[in-house]
């Protein structure tokens, strides 16, 4: 009989197993032979067998590397030692035969031979190795010009979606903003010096295929400010066509009913649109978004700990993204200056905001972008709320005085 | 001479990596379709066409696997590919005749190809019992059951709009799932076994306290020694102290298991993005194949494919039929745990007699 019967019920199944990939790096690794004997352990003690890590890494580097230990190392030695990692994958996550190749050589012989693609943050992640390992990958995949990514109190690795290299969508260049913001805050990437993690995630569209507005604390969201462009002939198409009913399921499910059907001729009140993407997704032919196009900035998303999960809102509702993005740096560093300032250890710039309230908070941001002489104006304004404060405790700072004549 | 040391180079430059006819038409894309299930195909203003080829993958990937998509991306696809933020694998290739050639390689290996549209996509997870030291569950292992029973929903568009899952095995959710469609969470039920006469000498007490979002760590003198103590009547089981403290294991395998939440969604599209909201506050750790919460996600997905109407995502079909609605449906049990009781809960509260009978 096997000696890992549960682990070997989850290689059936139509969905591609885990359990096959695990085994198909055991071929040549005895650290991956070793992960599948103490999965199957977790899986009897239903508890996990990893330690919390230590403190290992690259020299000159904080960040980038995961410690991470079994806590029955005499037992299961090939994953004495399994730590991770974390190598900067490239913009929109794509890659040629050749450069994944470079890696895949240095990771066979180093390492584990199992990787995540990709991390939930988004680095390429290579899972499991020694200690004595870490600084050979790391000059080996540096002479092939990749470099680690961040973790702990950092700039963690910016990601984002596809954009303008395959979508029609994308309103802003994704992949360079990313490869940007990486490229030009390296020090804040692999050095942390921040009150916490900060996440930049960039999405071409209000569609947000890369999660930014829930996965990040800085989401940038590709959007624009004119009118949809219709193409009229193409509009009647799908109106004649079997594909879809236009008037149910485009012009009825428009959120702010915005849109009006007459015959074959579709029109819009684009001062009322929202520009969720509704309809544009479902008539990719007929409808495409206006010309003027930027980027809103929201901050703040982030997981539940410590103080509840949240979304990132609204700071600047549109922001004109040109390369090298020289507006967007500034806004990030008065955001990070406010922040490190008066932030605590491990508060999310987003509950600090909260903390701190988001008026004092934009305010502040402001001053700091106004001291810096930034082209970007910040202020409060009513397109960062869903509403008004409906509570009367205002702390007021402006009043009268009597004065004597 | 020592070797200079390369640093901070930082990302590839993507350039070297888009398909020559994405690099040629970068930004000049007019629209796009699905032709079927798992394949698209981007028309660029110039007339020139991408297709692509999607499939699902588990995350945890081999390098024999990946040098099987290398193989093929370099007999299809000029040897470009990517991965997406779902972790899937797409190849890209201006030849349609390509496109069937990819799918038979791949599906010769196991690789179901689709994902696209009205599917339900490829489910995001963490690393479970696989990698990590505060997980509650696995990840995987439910992922891998999920993913099976749901196998011809992914591979074709039977379901009213996309159904985009996910798994995080502990509170911290680095797998951020408070925003999908369905969301399976590993939770613990117990507070953190704590060494109390140890907690001072290896942890730093002011950052241990402060990782507590209830307030429930408090210094403490035992035997003399500086040590720290839990109000366990304000615990609810985060596993943030341990994270800062690796001593106090908060895992508990008689405790430890998952809870299922609903309705949430990332996209703008007619609705706005929203947090989800919690239907089954435990079910227990029953690996290999977690039966109960694979029941569980079938249930929900069965009542969102009878109810839920063109387009609609199931946290908008909930909207429009309402919660009571939605609980009657699936059989779920509503319970005392249902009611928030954190920050703004009353943000939940029913203010209105808005009630459907």
């Amino acid at each position: 009989m096997s000696d890992t019967p549960m682990i070997d019920e989850l290689e059936k199944g139509p969905w591609p197993s885990f359990v096959r990939e695990i085994r198909r790096a055991g071929e040549q690794s005895a650290t991956a032979r070793d992960l599948i004997n103490i999965l199957e352990l977790s899986y009897k003690d239903k508890k996990t067998h990893w330690k919390h890590g230590g403190v290992v890494g690259v020299r000159g580097y904080g960040a980038g590397v995961i410690g991470r230990y079994v806590d029955m190392p005499e037992k299961f030695p090939g994953v004495a030692h399994f730590h991770t990692v974390r190598v900067n994958q490239t913009s929109g996550f794509v890659y040629n035969s050749k450069g994944m190749g470079e890696i895949m050589d240095i990771w066979d012989k180093r390492g584990s031979g199992m990787t995540n693609l990709h991390g939930s943050t988004g680095d390429l992640v290579l899972l499991g190795t020694n200690t004595d390992e870490l600084e050979p990958i790391f000059t080996e995949i540096a002479k092939k010009g990749w470099d680690l990514g961040g973790s702990g109190s950092d700039l963690r690795t910016p990601s984002c979606c596809i954009g303008p290299a395959r979508c029609e969508f994308s309103m802003i260049d994704t992949l360079e903003i990313t490869r940007e913001c990486t490229n030009y805050y390296q020090d804040e990437l692999h050095r942390p010096a921040f009150p916490y993690k900060f996440k930049i995630k960039v999405a071409g569209c209000p569609n947000d295929c890369v999660a930014s507005i829930a996965r990040s604390d800085l989401s940038i969201i590709g959007t624009w400010k004119d009118d949809i462009r219709i193409d009229d002939a193409e509009v009647a198409k799908y109106v004649k066509g079997n594909e879809i009913d236009v008037l149910r399921e485009v012009v009825m499910m428009c959120p702010t009913k915005c849109m009006d059907l007459d015959g074959e001729k579709l029109t819009i009140d684009n001062g009322n649109c929202v520009r969720c993407m509704h309809c544009i997704n479902k008539m990719t032919k007929a409808l495409r978004p206006g010309e003027e196009q930027g980027a809103t900035i929201l901050l703040g998303a982030k997981a539940p700990i410590v103080e509840g999960a949240m979304l990132a809102s609204v700071i600047v509702p549109f922001l004109e993204l040109e390369a090298p993005f020289d507006n967007l740096k500034e806004l990030i560093e008065a955001f990070w200056e406010v922040w490190d300032e008066d932030g605590k250890n491990k508060e999310r710039i987003g509950e600090f905001m909260e903390r701190m309230g988001k008026g004092e908070f934009v305010k502040a941001v402001a001053g700091v972008l106004e001291d810096n002489d930034s082209e970007v104006e910040l202020d409060v304004m009513p397109e960062q709320l869903l509403y008004p404060r409906d509570n009367p405790y205002i702390f007021y700072d402006e009043y009268l005085e009597e004065v004597d004549d | 001479m020592a070797e200079e040391r390369i640093t901070d180079q930082g990302a590839k430059d993507y350039k070297e990596f888009l398909h020559p006819v994405m690099l040629k038409n970068y930004g000049q894309w007019k629209y796009h379709e699905i032709v079927k299930p798992g394949v698209l195909v981007h028309v660029a203003e110039s007339g020139d066409k991408i297709y692509t080829v999607r499939i699902g993958s588990p995350r945890l990937l081999s390098t024999k696997s990946i040098r099987f998509f290398m193989a093929t991306a370099d007999k299809y696809c000029d040897g470009f590919l990517r991965w997406t933020t779902r972790n899937n694998v797409e190849f890209m290739t201006d030849k349609e005749e390509n496109v069937d050639k990819i799918i038979k390689e791949v599906e010769a290996d196991g690789w179901p190809v689709g994902g696209t549209g009205r599917t339900a996509s490829n489910m995001v997870h963490t690393q479970g019992w696989v990698h990590c030291h505060t997980s509650a569950t696995d990840a995987s292992g439910i992922v891998k059951s999920i993913m099976d029973s749901v196998f011809e929903d992914f591979t074709n568009e039977n379901l009213p709009g996309k159904l985009k899952m996910a798994l995080a095995c502990c509170l911290n959710m680095c797998g951020a799932v408070h925003a999908s469609d369905i969301s399976v969470l590993g939770i613990h039920r117990r507070p953190p076994k704590v060494d109390y006469h140890l907690l001072g000498q290896i942890c730093e007490i002011p950052t241990t306290i402060a990782a507590c979002p209830t307030g429930a760590i408090r210094q403490d003198i035992v035997d003399g020694v500086k040590a720290m103590k839990i109000v366990e009547d304000q615990c609810m089981f985060c596993g943030a102290c341990y994270t800062a403290c690796p001593n106090m294991p908060i895992a508990d395998p008689l405790n430890d298991g998952v809870s299922v939440w609903v309705g949430g969604k990332i996209s703008n599209a007619r609705s706005k993005p929203t947090m989800t909201k919690l239907v089954v506050p435990y079910l227990p750790n029953n690996p290999p194949r977690w039966p109960e919460v694979v029941e569980a996600v079938n249930k929900i997905i069965s009542v969102y494919k009878e109810n839920g109407k063109k387009y609609e995502r199931l946290g908008e079909m909930i909207e429009r039929i309402g919660w009571p609605k939605f609980f009657k449906l699936t059989g779920f049990e509503f319970t005392k745990y249902h009611v928030d009781d954190f920050k703004l809960a009353f943000k939940s509260y029913n203010t209105s007699a808005h009630l459907r009978f």
